[in-house]
């Protein structure tokens, strides 16, 4: 089982990157009023047959040949269902793929969404080939991280240039902080 | 919110700058598996502890820590692989971020293979 949100989602979006995506868009939405934590995986990888979507939530499934369990999307699925949540896949071959799980926020069995900033600094730092869109909203705050916006302004300097991998940590993690005002999720 | 003026100025800063890399044959690559197996056993935070610390003692230039998917022996997980060029591969298990930094102290730096995490002393326990 994985201790935090963040780490479903640094896996899940593993799976994207693997999907030979060229951009993998990542939301996660905290709305207080309707008490809810969503999270949205979207990319533009080869997506999956009806037959794979439907193995894929199945711990025994998986496409890899180094083991025989697939265990990252039940864990993400039954850590939103045991919240009172929700979580569906849709995919389209050729396409690309589109998770969403949603949690209940208030829920005594929800973990805490953890180092978003650590899911997605290592996305964006180790993917180099892989564009990401992120999006964070706290209620009516929100921020977000296009590496594309990025690498124009950047001019072919690598994301994982070290100056620029901190400078997008300090990005993520001061408008985090800006955005929930530092809360504990 | 943090702008982008300021990524701005690196650019600026950086000028000239790219390619300063070594060549990857004399690279060593320091590879963390990133797989369910490893995020759920700790891998991330050993992967940042690694490239925090190549960032912070200016080994970039000879050092480039990257990531891999599942290494097929997940109960060893956190997994760190080493590999320097003409040398024999060397595989950490059970990582967690000290002994990452032992790792980058006395096989990076001082070139002493850190024995007692290796696979190689689990499989002489059993």
């Amino acid at each position: 089982m994985m201790p935090e949100i963040s780490l479903n989602i640094l896996d899940v979006a593993e799976n994207s990157t693997r999907a030979g995506a060229s951009l993998v868009s990542i939301s996660v939405q905290i709305d207080t009023a309707n008490d809810r934590l969503s999270v949205r995986i979207q990319d533009d990888g080869c997506g999956m047959t009806a037959e794979q979507i439907a193995q894929v939530t199945d711990p025994f499934f998986t496409t890899r040949k180094t083991r025989k369990v697939g265990l990252g999307v039940p864990f993400f699925k039954s850590a939103a269902e045991l919240t009172g949540g929700s979580f569906s896949i849709a995919s389209t071959v050729g396409v690309g793929t589109c998770v969403t799980a949603v949690f209940v926020l208030s829920s005594i069995d929800r973990m805490p969404l953890g180092d978003m900033t650590a899911t997605m600094h290592s996305l964006i730092v180790y993917h180099p080939e892989t564009d990401f869109l992120y999006t964070y909203q706290y209620d009516e705050r929100s921020f977000t991280l296009d590496t594309r916006e990025f690498r124009q302004i950047l001019e072919g300097l690598p994301l994982d240039t070290p100056e620029v991998s901190q400078y997008i940590r300090e990005y993520l993690m001061e408008n985090k902080a800006e955005t929930d005002n530092g809360r504990l999720i | 919110m943090k702008s982008l003026e300021e990524l701005k100025a690196i650019r600026a800063k950086m000028q000239g700058q790219v390619g300063l890399r070594a060549e990857d044959h004399t690279h060593t690559r320091v590879v963390v598996g990133m797989a369910t197996c490893g995020i759920a056993s700790g891998a991330r935070p050993v992967l940042n502890t690694l490239a925090e610390e190549v960032q912070k003692r200016a080994l970039t230039g000879k050092i480039s820590v990257t990531q891999t998917g599942c290494i097929g022996l997940c109960k060893y997980e956190p997994i760190v692989e080493v590999l320097e060029p003409n040398k024999p591969k060397v595989t950490y298990i059970r990582m967690n971020p000290q002994k990452a930094l032992d790792v980058i102290e006395q096989h990076l730096i001082r070139g002493q293979v850190v024995a007692e995490y290796t696979l190689g002393a689990a499989e002489d326990i059993k």
